[in-house]
This record gives C-alpha cells, structure tokens and sequence, in this order.
C-alpha cells in the first residue's frame, strides 16, 4: 500500500474539501447510517491508505468493468476506483500474457492477508478449458489468488449468483464465486451489470470501517439490496390504483403506468436502481419504459420469460393438461363403466320378495 | 431451505413443475368425478312429459341462487356470512391484475381488473368471513356436530391461498419470492385437495340443481 491518502489524492484532482464531505454525507445517508457518522465516514476516507485490489475476470462480459469505468464525467466514485491499486485487471492492465501473471503473483506476496480480490464472472467446472487465463483455469486462478484475500467482491450476477453462463442447460458446468469460497468473506454485488455507485459503495464501505457491510440471505450488502425495485418505483401508486400499460406503445406506456404486465419483475427484485439510478441519476430501465428483468436476483435468466407477467406459470403445463384431459376422460369413462355395471348386477341379483314369501302359512 | 438454494429457485418450482403436477392431477380428478356422476345417469322416466326438461333445469341452476325465507330464518348465519365469502372470495380470484394475466395465459380470456385497494379489501372480508365460519362451526352445536376432520381439511386448504397471498400483497415475508411461492404452492394444494373432496361442490352444484329442476319441468311444476 502507498502513502498517498484518498483525501491527498482527492485534492491532487481538483474536488473541494466541501465537495469530499458532501460526497461523504451523501455516502453516509446512501449506507443508511446515522448523520452523527458523517465525520467518521469523512476521516476515514481521508486517511485511507489505497488497498490493493486484484479483479479476476472469468466467464463473463466486460459489462460490468464498463459500467464501472464509462462514466462520462469524472465522479468521486470513479475516483475511489481510481484510488485503488488495481494491480491485475485483464481488461484495464497493459500488461500481458507472463508479465501480467507476474504484476498478480506480485501483488499477492506484497500484500499477502490484506488485499481484495473481485472476481467477475462465473467459474466453468464442467472442463477447466472453457476458460483460462495464461494456462491456468479459472478454478486455479480463483483458490490460489483467495488464498491470501483479505475479503472477496463478487461482482456481477455472473460471479455472484452464476448469471447467464449458470443459464439452462449451463455447458459449462458454470458456478459462482461464493459457492467455492467457503473460508473467507463474499460480499456479492449482483446485477447485470451493477450500479457504479453500488459498487464503489462496497469499496467505500470496507474503506471506511475496515469490514463487510451487513449482508442478507444471497449475500448482498442490505444498505444496496434491501429493498425490492417494487418497493421503491415511482410507478408504484399506477401498481395501487390498478392502472397498468399493457403494450409498449398504448395510451398506458405513454403515460407511465405500471408496468406489471408488460414482464416487470421489479416486485421480486431486490436492488437500488429505483433509488440510485443510472448514468449520473439520469434514469434507469423502468423510467425509460422498459420492466425490470430482476438482473440482480439468482438465475433471472431462467426465471420465465422477461415479457410476461410474474403471476403467470413458467412450466408445460399446456401439453400436460392436454394429457391430463385424456387421462381424466378415459379413467372417467372406466370409472362410469364399472359403475353401470355394478348397478346392471345388483339390479341382475335382485330377487323379488313377495309378501308370501313370510306368510307363516307358506307351505313348506 | 434445503431442497432449494434460494427463495427464487422455490418460486420458480412452485411456478414450473409443481404447477403442471396440481394443473395435471386437477383436471384429470375432476373430470373422473363429473363423468361417474354423469355416466350413472338417470332412471328412465314413462311418463307423459307434462313440461320440458331444461326449461325447469336451467331456472333451477338460477332460482336456487336466491335465499329460501325458511331456511334464511333457521340459519341467517351460515346465508349471510356464506354469500359475503363467496362474493368477496371470487372477487379476489377474478379482478386482481396479477390473477387476470394468469387466466390470459392460460385460457386466453381476459377482463378489467378492480383497483388493488379494493381487491385488498374484499380479501381482508374473505379472511375475516372464513374465520367467522370456523368459530361457528367450532361453536354451534348442531355444526359441532356435522363437522368431520375433511371439513377441516377444506377450510385450511381454502384458507391458505387467501392468507399467503394477503401476506404476499403486502410483502410481509421477506424476500417477496418466498411470500409469492407460498402463495402459488397453497393455491396447488387447494387444486390437488379439491377434486377429492367437498370442494367438488363448485362443479356439482350445478348439475344437483339441474337434475331437481329438469324433473320438476318435466312433470311441469315449480322447483
């Protein structure tokens, strides 16, 4: 770790200490921590030394190293980025091949016990040869870099959850990062990709207090995850009032009803987009008319269809109705069949009794 | 959970295979019973027909809809609290949004749905209604004594579903998917359950009041 504090760094960039402590009420508010925090929060991060950060890319997109780097303006959350030593990211390092194997190895020895490792991307078991990096696969790669982790980011639905490469029938035998990390702490930051500000958030966090924010049942920090896109959608009250846009383009989208019908899963999504939004807070997929496809939850991608309503079933049960309407017809018809028969015997067994038939005079 | 790594995989099972398991057995248990009831068939009747049988059959599925004074006299109760569940009971099925795009889906048909606040209130009388009807069933003697552990068993089933989707409504489990997939496997439970027993009387009740009336028209007297 260098000497350089984030706050020298900060300064060394043009941001204002009034700017730094803005950015740090906003960030406290954001963690959901109470304001008497904010002078922790500030001093924290004005004395934090830059960690070294080791970013593993397995099976995955680049999406979610574009959404953290394609910000259009410099914003203090780009600048934590950059206030991290990155010292090992495929897409961002110059270096290749050997050598960039070399700056890993490097760093892990230097900062053996203390660094973060984020891994992007899901882990291939089915053979190690769907992905590997200089010859050694993803697996490998994963054991030995955590080995001397301080605390692992899985970022990405990818990493945190197996995301698309997890999807049915899953060739490669992909699975997530927290699934093989058992001995050190996973904070996962799913999404597809995920808000900027969530993860440089994650970052800020462990900046601060030197830990992992509080995580719910997948994983996730709950200050991010905690409350559905349901929850916090300004189309909620059009969901209330029953008002709902039913085709893309009909009088109800240009309006900017709810979009419910349409395939949102937003009431069993669990993130910030509605809050934080996207792209400097300019908008986020629901706002822009489009409805939420649950990115950030455990295999979205084969969670039904994203165009269909989330009370409608995913399974086959057309064809097996159509069978089940055979099978009722014939067992119906065999039922009624054993039935008239036992009546045509009963009435076949029947013997007339008449009243002589317990006369006491009857003879013998 | 240990047959699911996640509240999601549940609710994805409760919306795949689960649901095509209770559709499957649903509808091969009902038809198995309509049709032993309907291939039983009737005596043939030789008498000069003095009416028609369907006139009187089809007034008979309607006329029996209205409450007999002499029966509303001996149990207002049951009349009064019956009718408030079943109302509140099929608005809740029938005009909850989420529920219409079911019925689209699967049947193809489809109608306006009622503002969710009053769908919530129409579940919250359904609730209270059903546990209205318990209590007088625990407490009246005479229901006391009628009561078999299947009538129970159909009051827990029916329960269920509007519970589990009141809780899910208003998302009081956390995370939603495990609310939702409860919801979704009580209303299976409720479709495996119903063929087998009193529930059937959402079907039969149809062709008991038309078997009386077509007698009745048949021999031209009122039913």
């Amino acid at each position: 770790m260098t000497k350089q504090t984030l706050y020298e760094m900060l300064q060394q960039q043009g941001i204002s200490r009034r700017g730094f402590l803005k950015y740090c009420t906003a960030l406290t508010s954001l963690m959901a921590l109470p304001p008497a925090m904010i002078p922790t929060v500030a001093k924290a991060l004005e004395s934090a030394k830059r960690p070294s950060v080791i970013w593993l890319s397995f099976q995955e997109c680049t999406g979610c190293t574009e959404s953290l780097t394609r910000s259009h303006s410099p914003t203090i959350e780009g600048l934590i980025f950059d206030h991290i030593s990155l010292d090992y990211h495929h897409t961002l390092q110059a270096a290749s091949g050997e050598a960039a194997e070399h700056a890993r190895e490097q760093a892990m020895k230097d900062n053996y016990g203390k660094y973060l490792v984020v891994v992007d991307g899901s882990i291939p078991l089915a053979d190690p040869g769907y992905s590997t990096i200089a010859g050694i696969s993803n697996l490998d790669m994963l054991n030995e870099t955590v080995a001397g982790a301080a605390a692992v980011i899985a970022v990405g639905t990818c990493a945190a959850y197996g995301g698309l490469p997890h999807a049915d029938p899953n060739p490669t035998g992909a699975v997530s990062a927290s699934s093989l990390i058992k001995d050190k702490p996973v904070i996962n930051v799913p999404g597809c990709p995920p808000i900027p500000t969530v993860i440089s958030g994650v970052l800020a966090h462990y900046l601060t207090f030197g830990s992992i924010p509080e995580l719910d049942d997948l994983g996730r920090p709950k200050v991010f995850y905690g409350q559905s896109i349901h929850d916090r959608c300004y189309r909620r009250p059009f969901y209330d009032k029953g008002l709902f846009a039913e085709t893309f383009d009909d009088e109800g989208a240009k309006k900017g009803w709810c979009l419910y019908r349409l395939g949102c899963k937003g009431p069993m999504t669990y993130n910030a987009c509605a809050t934080l939004k996207w792209n400097q807070q300019t908008s986020w997929p629901v706002e822009s008319g489009h409805g939420c496809l649950g990115c950030s939850e455990p295999n979205f991608w084969d969670a039904g269809s994203f165009y269909q309503a989330l009370s409608i079933p995913d399974g086959d049960y057309a064809k097996a109705a159509g069978y089940a309407v055979a099978a009722g017809v014939v067992l119906g018809a065999a039922a009624g069949y054993a039935n008239q028969k036992i009546k045509a015997e009963s009435a076949a067994e029947h013997t007339e009794v008449s009243v002589d038939d317990f006369s006491l005079n009857k003879k013998q | 959970m240990e047959f699911f790594s996640n509240a999601n995989d549940f609710l994805m099972w409760t919306k795949g295979s689960a649901f095509t398991i209770a559709v499957s057995i649903f509808i091969v248990g009902v038809l198995v019973r309509l049709l032993e009831i309907l291939l039983l068939g009737r005596k043939t009747d030789y008498s000069e027909p003095r009416g028609t049988e369907w006139k009187g059959g089809l007034k008979n599925i309607i006329s029996r809809s209205v409450v007999d004074k002499g029966t509303f006299k001996r149990a207002p109760f049951v009349i009064v609290v019956g009718y408030i569940w079943h109302i509140a009971f099929l608005v809740v099925l029938l005009f909850f949004v989420p529920h219409i795009e079911l019925i689209k889906a699967i049947l193809g048909l489809q109608w306006p749905g009622l503002a969710t606040p009053l769908v919530d209130a129409f579940a919250v009388v359904a609730i209270v209604s059903m546990l209205a009807m318990l209590w007088h069933r625990m407490t009246h003697p005479v229901m006391k004594f009628l009561t078999t552990y299947e009538d129970y068993l159909v009051w827990l089933v029916t329960f269920l579903p509007l519970i589990t989707g009141y809780i899910a409504f208003h998302r009081m489990i956390a995370p939603y998917p495990l609310a939702l997939g409860l919801h979704i496997l009580s209303v299976e439970i409720l479709l495996i359950v119903f063929p087998f027993s009193k529930l059937m009387h959402a079907f039969t009740l149809f062709i008991a009041r038309w078997y009386t009336g077509a007698m009745m028209g048949r021999k031209g007297i009122e039913s």
